[in-house]
C-alpha cells in the first residue's frame, strides 16, 4: 500500500469512527463533553506513564480512556450538586485536569519526550511511518489497525445497543421506566467517546477530534429526522471530509488534519446554507412567505371588519390602514399590491375596497383558523 | 519569607503578577455574565477560534507585535461568535454543538495557516503557537498596559450598560418587551466577552482561558444572590488567583504560571462550593441533619397544622 492510500484509509476510518458516537453527543446536547474529554486524556496518559515508564505501552491508552470516563463522572457530580450549570461544570473540570497534566509534565517528565503539542495537534502525515510488523512482515501502518479496531468496536456497540441508545437519548424517562438503565447506557456511550478520542488523537490531534465528532453529525442533523439516516449520513460526511481534506492538504501542502477540519467546516457551511427545508435559504424564504401570507390574511380581516362594523361599503383609505395596523409603508404597499393582483381588493383613489372574492377569502380563512 | 519579599521587588514578577491580576479581574466581571447566561464555554470556543486570526494577522502584516496579533485574534474570535449566533438562530442546532463545531473548524484553519506560514522562507514565525498556548512569563510591560487599557474599556462598558446587561441576562424576553433589542445586547455582550478572552490568551493560553472566565464567577455565585456583589466578588477571586498563581509559580521551580493560576482558582471554587453559607454543600448537609433530628425528637406533628 502506498503511504497516500494508507493516510486516506486512516483518515476515513478515524472520521467514521468519530462520527458514530458523535451523533449521540449532538442529540444529547453533550457536544462540549467531547472537547473536555479530548483535553483530559492528556492527564490519563501522563499518570499511566508514571506507572509504566514506557511511552509505547498500551496501558497509556487505557489510562487515557479511564480518565475520559472519570472526567464525565466528575463533571456530572459537580453538576448534580445543583450549585452550578452543566456548561460551567465542564468548564471547571477540564481546565483543572489539563492544568494538572501540564504541571506534572513540566515538573517530572521534562526529560522524556512527552510533548503537549503532539497530543493536542497530532499529524496524520507521520502515521505511515509507524509500521505494524507481525512475524517480521510489514502488514501496513499501525494506525490502520488501531483505528480499524476502534471503528469495529463503535459499529458493533451501536448495532447491538441501537434500541437502548435511541430510547435513552430521546426519552430517558421512558427508558428508565422500561428498565433500560439510562445511566448505564450513558456511561457506556461516554466510554465509547473516550476510547474513540484516545484512538483518534494520535492520528489527528485532540482538538480536531472534536471537529470529527461533532462536524459530520451536525451536518447530517440538518438533513434528516431519522436516527439511522443521521448515522449513515454522518459517516458519509466524515469519510468525504477525510478524503477531500487530504486531497486539499496535498495540493496546498499544509497540515492534513487541519485541512480535514476545514473541509468539515466547508461541508457544514454548504449544508447550512442550501439544505432543503432546514437550510438558511429555505428557512429565510419560508419566513418571508409566511410573513406575506399573514399580512394578506390580516389585511383582509381588517377590511372585512371595517365593512361589518361601520356598515359602510365605500372602503378604507390607505393612510387609515397604515395608521391602524402600524405596518411599514413598504410592507403595506407590497401586501396591497399582492392582494390586488389576487383580485381580493380594488384600489380607487387611494381607497381600498374588498371585492366579493376578497370577502369570501376572508370568511374562508376565518373559518379555517377559528371554527375547528 | 525573605525570598517572598525579594520576589515582590522583582521586575518580571511585578509585570507578570500585574498582568495576571488584571486578567483575573476582567474575566471575573465578564465571566459572571457568561456563566449566568449559560455561555461559559464561549471562552473555550473563542480562544481556540483565535488561532487563524493570529496567523492571518502575521501573514498579512508580517509583524509579531502583540497589538497586531491580538487584533487578528479579536477579528477571528468575533467572526466565530457571529457564526455561532447565526447557526443557533437559523437552525435547530443547539449552542453547544455550534460552539464545538465552529471552534474546532477555526482551530483547524489555524493549523492549516500555520503550516502554510512555516513554508514561507525566512518568515520568522516561531512564537505564534506559543502566543496561542500562552506564556505568562513572557509578558512585557507594554502588554500589561494594553491589558489595562482594554480592561478599563470593558469595565466602563459594563458600568455604562449595567441595567441593560442585567435585564438581558436574567429575562431577555422582558428586556425585548421593554424595547431593548436582544440581538444587539447579545452581540454587545458576546463582543465584550471575546475581547476579555483575547487579552487573556497570552497569559494563560487557549485552554486555560475558559477556566479564568468560568471559575471565579462560579465561586462568587455561591456567596451571593445579587449580581453586583457577584461581579465584584468574582473580580476579586480572579485577581487573587492571578496573583497567587504567579507567586506560586515564581517560588516553586518548574511550575508554569497558567496552570498554577487555574489550580488556585479551582481551589477557590472548591472552597466556595463546600463552605458558602446558605448554598454550600456543608451548610446543606448541616440543615438536612438538623431537620432529621428535629423530625426524630419532635416528630412532624407540630409542623403539620401550620402547613
Amino acid at each position: 500500500m502506498s503511504p497516500q492510500f494508507e493516510i486516506q484509509l486512516i483518515a476515513v476510518t478515524v472520521a467514521v469512527a468519530c462520527a458514530l458516537p458523535g451523533v449521540f453527543l449532538v442529540l444529547r446536547q453533550m457536544s462540549m463533553m467531547s472537547d473536555s474529554i479530548t483535553h483530559t486524556i492528556l492527564l490519563g496518559i501522563v499518570l499511566a506513564f508514571f506507572i509504566t515508564h514506557d511511552l509505547s505501552s498500551p496501558l497509556l491508552l487505557l489510562g487515557a480512556a479511564l480518565m475520559g470516563v472519570a472526567t464525565v463522572w466528575l463533571t456530572e457530580t459537580l453538576y448534580r450538586t445543583g450549585l452550578l450549570k452543566e456548561d460551567a461544570a465542564i468548564g471547571i473540570v477540564f481546565p483543572l485536569l489539563f492544568s494538572l497534566a501540564i504541571i506534572l509534565i513540566t515538573r517530572y517528565a521534562g526529560s522524556v519526550h512527552l510533548d503537549t503539542d503532539s497530543v493536542l495537534l497530532g499529524e496524520l502525515a507521520f502515521a505511515p511511518f509507524d509500521r505494524m510488523i507481525i512475524a517480521g512482515r510489514d502488514i501496513g501502518a499501525k494506525a490502520i489497525y488501531t483505528t480499524g479496531i476502534l471503528l469495529l468496536i463503535n459499529l458493533a456497540a451501536i448495532l447491538f445497543f441501537f434500541k437502548e441508545l435511541k430510547i435513552s437519548t430521546f426519552d430517558p424517562m421512558l427508558a428508565a421506566i422500561l428498565g433500560f438503565l439510562p445511566g448505564l447506557v450513558h456511561y457506556g456511550l461516554m466510554t465509547m467517546v473516550s476510547l474513540t478520542a484516545v484512538g483518534a488523537f494520535q492520528a489527528v490531534g485532540s482538538i480536531l477530534v472534536v471537529a470529527f465528532m461533532i462536524g459530520p453529525p451536525v451536518t447530517a442533523y440538518l438533513l434528516t429526522d431519522d436516527l439511522k439516516h443521521m448515522l449513515i449520513l454522518s459517516s458519509l460526511a466524515g469519510a468525504f471530509n477525510g478524503i477531500a481534506g487530504y486531497r486539499a492538504a496535498v495540493v496546498l501542502d499544509v497540515s492534513i488534519a487541519g485541512s480535514m477540519a476545514v473541509m468539515t467546516g466547508i461541508l457544514f457551511l454548504l449544508v447550512f446554507i442550501f439544505a432543503p427545508r432546514r437550510g438558511l435559504v429555505s428557512v429565510l424564504r419560508r419566513r418571508s412567505r409566511q410573513k406575506i401570507e399573514f399580512g394578506k390574511t390580516l389585511l383582509l380581516f381588517h377590511l372585512y371588519n371595517h365593512e361589518e362594523k361601520v356598515k359602510v361599503q365605500e372602503g378604507v383609505a390607505i393612510d387609515t390602514i397604515l395608521l391602524h395596523l402600524h405596518w411599514h409603508e413598504r410592507f403595506t404597499k407590497n401586501i396591497l399590491w399582492r392582494l390586488q393582483k389576487d383580485g381580493g381588493i380594488r384600489i380607487e383613489n387611494k381607497i381600498v375596497k374588498l371585492t366579493n372574492q376578497g370577502r369570501q377569502a376572508s370568511l374562508q380563512a376565518y373559518e379555517e383558523l377559528f371554527m375547528q | 519569607m525573605n525570598s517572598f519579599f525579594a520576589l515582590l521587588g522583582d521586575y518580571t514578577f511585578q509585570t507578570v503578577a500585574l498582568g495576571s491580576m488584571l486578567l483575573g479581574i476582567i474575566s471575573g466581571v465578564l465571566g459572571s455574565f457568561a456563566v449566568l447566561r449559560k455561555q461559559s464555554l464561549l471562552g473555550d470556543g473563542v480562544s481556540h477560534a483565535a488561532l487563524p486570526g493570529v496567523v492571518m494577522a502575521f501573514i498579512l502584516l508580517g509583524s509579531k507585535n502583540t497589538e497586531i496579533l491580538l487584533l487578528g485574534a479579536l477579528v477571528s474570535g468575533l467572526a466565530a461568535t457571529l457564526f455561532i449566533i447565526a447557526i443557533t438562530r437559523h437552525t435547530r442546532i443547539k449552542f453547544d454543538s455550534a460552539l464545538a463545531l465552529v471552534m474546532s473548524v477555526f482551530f483547524g484553519l489555524g493549523l492549516v495557516l500555520l503550516t502554510y506560514v512555516q513554508k514561507i522562507p525566512n518568515s520568522n514565525q516561531a512564537g505564534l503557537k506559543r502566543f496561542i498556548f500562552g506564556q505568562a512569563s513572557a509578558l512585557l510591560q507594554r502588554d500589561v498596559h494594553l491589558m489595562a487599557a482594554c480592561g478599563l474599556l470593558l469595565l466602563l462598558l459594563v458600568m455604562l450598560f449595567w441595567k441593560e446587561l442585567k435585564l438581558f441576562t436574567f429575562d431577555s424576553d422582558f428586556a425585548h418587551s421593554l424595547g431593548f433589542s436582544p440581538k444587539t445586547l447579545n452581540l454587545l455582550l458576546s463582543a465584550m466577552i471575546v475581547l476579555a478572552i483575547i487579552i487573556g490568551l497570552q497569559t494563560v493560553g487557549v485552554i486555560l482561558m475558559s477556566a479564568m472566565l468560568i471559575a471565579p464567577a462560579v465561586a462568587a455565585r455561591q456567596w451571593t444572590n445579587r449580581l453586583w456583589v457577584m461581579a465584584i466578588l468574582s473580580a476579586f477571586f480572579g485577581g487573587i488567583s492571578g496573583l497567587a498563581g504567579t507567586a506560586a509559580s515564581s517560588l516553586v521551580p518548574k511550575l508554569p504560571t497558567g496552570p498554577a493560576i487555574v489550580l488556585c482558582v479551582s481551589l477557590l471554587v472548591l472552597i466556595s462550593l463546600l463552605f458558602a453559607p446558605g448554598r454550600g454543600i456543608l451548610h446543606k448537609l448541616y440543615r438536612q441533619e438538623k431537620n432529621r433530628r428535629l423530625l426524630k425528637t419532635e416528630g412532624a406533628a407540630g409542623n403539620v397544622s401550620s402547613i
